[in-house]
């Protein structure tokens, strides 16, 4: 049975620039998808395709059971979205945008009210509530976009790049609301630049890159994939790296690999942690001093590296939207 | 932030669908932008300033030295009333290029992907967009018909015909903000939706009845200025005001809307609403932020 959102070889193209290349997701109900990708891969045309913002050239998707290119309105029900960008009208108060999008959601009048007022109250903004929301800060803004997207408790969310900007308080506080929605049922799909939100937040992970999905797993098998663990050893003097050296290719499962110049030597092993104190005992008696030991495992950082080539880099999120207003706005959508 | 009290996911309730709910969703809509203009009151006020300078200017600057051909020599009040008409209905018309404007500002703000991935009434954001337009022009021509009064305007009709005149006016001008959200639908920036939204309002304004008589034209301008949409709204409220002029025929072309002037402006506005939402609300369906 497909999941809560599915999708099969979507494709979409802006003028000459193919933004999807055939696409295939498979979210199950109630899980977190994080869709990972460097800028221009694909990652928001995705989500403005499942969200009904964008009609796909080709291809199949639904969400909640539901064909999107079919029953767009329907599709609508469903779902809730909070995108790159505060979606928020900066002249009406917290609780007027949030009434708006609840009476919109088709809530009747009282309870798009009620709603409003406990939205914002569970995201610390009932104090400012009855402020023009110009007057926010880009972490309330944030705030208040989120809550306009969990107005009707929607089955399916879609977050596009949620927490791009946010200090690292706030980040940690979205971090929450977003495992408290899934444990409530709710089915996520999440993109991010931030591998570590991902590692923290998905189930699975879809790796996207020049609108192909190049990798999928779970955060440890795509870091297994890239290769296991190993330790880490920076020792204190240069002259002890040979001692050093002897120690890690015994106890280690593969060449030993030394920086001179940061004196720290690395090596794959198995056995973890039980290995680890086995290293700092040979060490000791062999006299080594260390500056720093530890057994580190492939982040995500290095699976995107390894995978793309590239490093995630961080920068303006607009490059999908300057691709399509380049291409002439001759997308299409429903 | 604090931690949600764990909820399981619900759909949103069934949309209404059809007239009902693309009503409620277009009045939602429309409350959000007489927010809006609740909190930018300066675009109000700007709004009012142009039309009262016109009239003003009009009355003061050419009402003396305009004759109209079969009005008693040198009459300056024959004039100021003839005149009135035609302001109202250029205020009303270039009301629109804010409109557009408004809507072009709109588009490329992140609030549109919002609306668009909800699930209301297709044509709700532009409907509500220019209902509250309807309300600030409804405004605009209450002030500006105070202002008509105090430099010597008067109606010699009924209340009633009086009341149906601003109607054709207002009707006329929901039909022209169709058009200027159709022109903010399909340029980049708000600031070409302004240009591009009052250009065309020059020539369809002055070639047409509203400042003088069509007599004075070159035949051909007569033709277009008699058949001109514009023309048959200005005839209809003159007539209804009572500020026709005796010695100045309804038509000198012998055009339709000119000899019923009142049917004829019903109809092209209506005309112009039915084409212009229908393009607007298509474009705005295929349009992305």
């Amino acid at each position: 049975m497909p999941g809560a959102i599915y999708a099969e070889g979507l494709v979409k193209n802006f003028g000459d620039v193919r933004a999807l290349d055939g696409v295939d997701l498979d979210v199950p109900e109630g899980t977190v998808l994080g869709l990972l990708g460097p800028n221009g891969a694909g990652k928001t045309t995705s989500v403005r395709v499942l969200t009904t913002l964008l009609q796909a050239d080709s291809g199949y998707a639904e969400v909640a059971g539901i064909d999107v290119a079919k029953h767009p309105n329907e599709v609508r029900r469903s779902i809730g979205l909070s995108g790159q960008f505060a979606a928020v009208d900066e002249y009406l108060t917290g609780r007027e945008n949030l009434q708006m999008v609840g009476q919109l959601y088709q809530m009747p009048k009282a309870a798009a009210k009620q709603r409003a007022g406990e939205l914002l109250e569970q995201f610390n903004l009932a104090d400012a509530a009855d402020r023009p929301a110009k007057t926010y800060s880009g972490g309330m803004r944030r705030r208040l976009d989120l809550a306009a997207a969990l107005i009707v408790k929607p089955p399916v969310m879609f977050m596009d790049e949620p927490t791009t900007g946010l200090d690292p308080r706030n980040r940690q506080a979205l971090w929450e609301v977003i495992q408290d929605l899934v444990k409530g049922g709710t089915t996520l799909l999440l993109t991010t630049q931030y591998l570590e939100e991902a590692d923290h937040l998905a189930h699975d992970i879809c790796v996207i890159d020049h609108g192909r999905v190049i990798a999928r797993g779970t955060a440890d098998q795509l870091k297994a994939q890239t290769g296991g663990e190993r330790v880490e050893v920076v020792v204190h003097q240069r002259d002890q790296i040979e001692s050093a050296r002897d120690v890690l290719a015994v106890l280690g499962k593969g060449e030993v690999a030394v920086d001179d110049h940061t004196r720290k030597l690395t090596v794959p092993v198995l056995g973890g942690a039980k290995l680890l104190a086995d290293v700092i005992r040979d060490l000791d008696e062999r006299g080594v001093e260390i500056d720093d030991i530890g057994l580190r495992r492939p982040t995500l950082d290095d699976v995107f590296i390894s995978l793309t080539g590239h490093e995630a880099e961080v920068s303006e999120p607009e490059d999908e939207a300057a691709a399509a207003a380049a291409a002439g706005k001759k997308e299409t959508a429903k | 932030m604090s931690a949600p009290t764990t909820q399981a996911p619900t759909l949103a309730p069934a949309p209404r669908g059809g007239i009902s709910g693309s009503i409620r969703d277009s009045l939602v809509v429309g409350k959000r932008n007489l927010i809006r203009m609740t909190r930018i009151p300066e675009m109000v006020i700007f709004g009012l300033i142009q039309p009262i300078m016109f009239v003003v200017l009009f009355t003061y600057v050419f009402g003396g030295s305009i004759n109209i051909p079969g009005a008693p020599e040198g009459s300056a009040a024959a004039y100021k009333e003839f005149l009135m008409a035609g302001i109202f209905a250029q205020t009303v018309t270039f009301a629109t290029a804010g409109a557009g404007a408004g809507i072009a500002d709109d588009m490329h703000k992140g609030l549109i992907d919002r609306f668009r991935s909800l699930p209301m009434a297709r044509g709700a954001v532009l409907t509500g967009r220019t209902l509250a337009d309807l309300v600030q022009t409804a405004v605009t021509l209450a002030v500006l018909a105070l202002v008509a009064l105090l430099v010597g305007w008067r109606t010699h009709e009924n209340i009633g015909k009086v009341l149906a005149g601003f109607g054709l006016l207002l009707l006329l001008g929901y039909a022209f903000t169709w058009i200027g959200a159709l022109i903010g639908l399909s340029v980049r920036t708000p600031e070409a939706a302004t240009s591009g939204g009052l250009i065309w309002l020059f020539p369809l304004t002055f070639i047409s009845n509203a400042f003088v008589p069509v007599n004075g034209m070159p035949t051909f301008l007569q033709h277009v200025a008699e058949w001109n949409p514009f023309s048959a709204t200005v005839a209809a409220a003159r007539e209804l005001f009572g500020n026709t002029i005796d010695g100045v025929p309804k038509s000198v072309t012998g055009a339709w809307p000119m000899e019923h002037p009142i049917l004829a402006s019903v109809i092209w506005s209506v005309l112009i609403i039915v084409v212009f939402r229908t393009l607007a609300v298509r474009k705005y369906r295929n349009a992305t932020a």
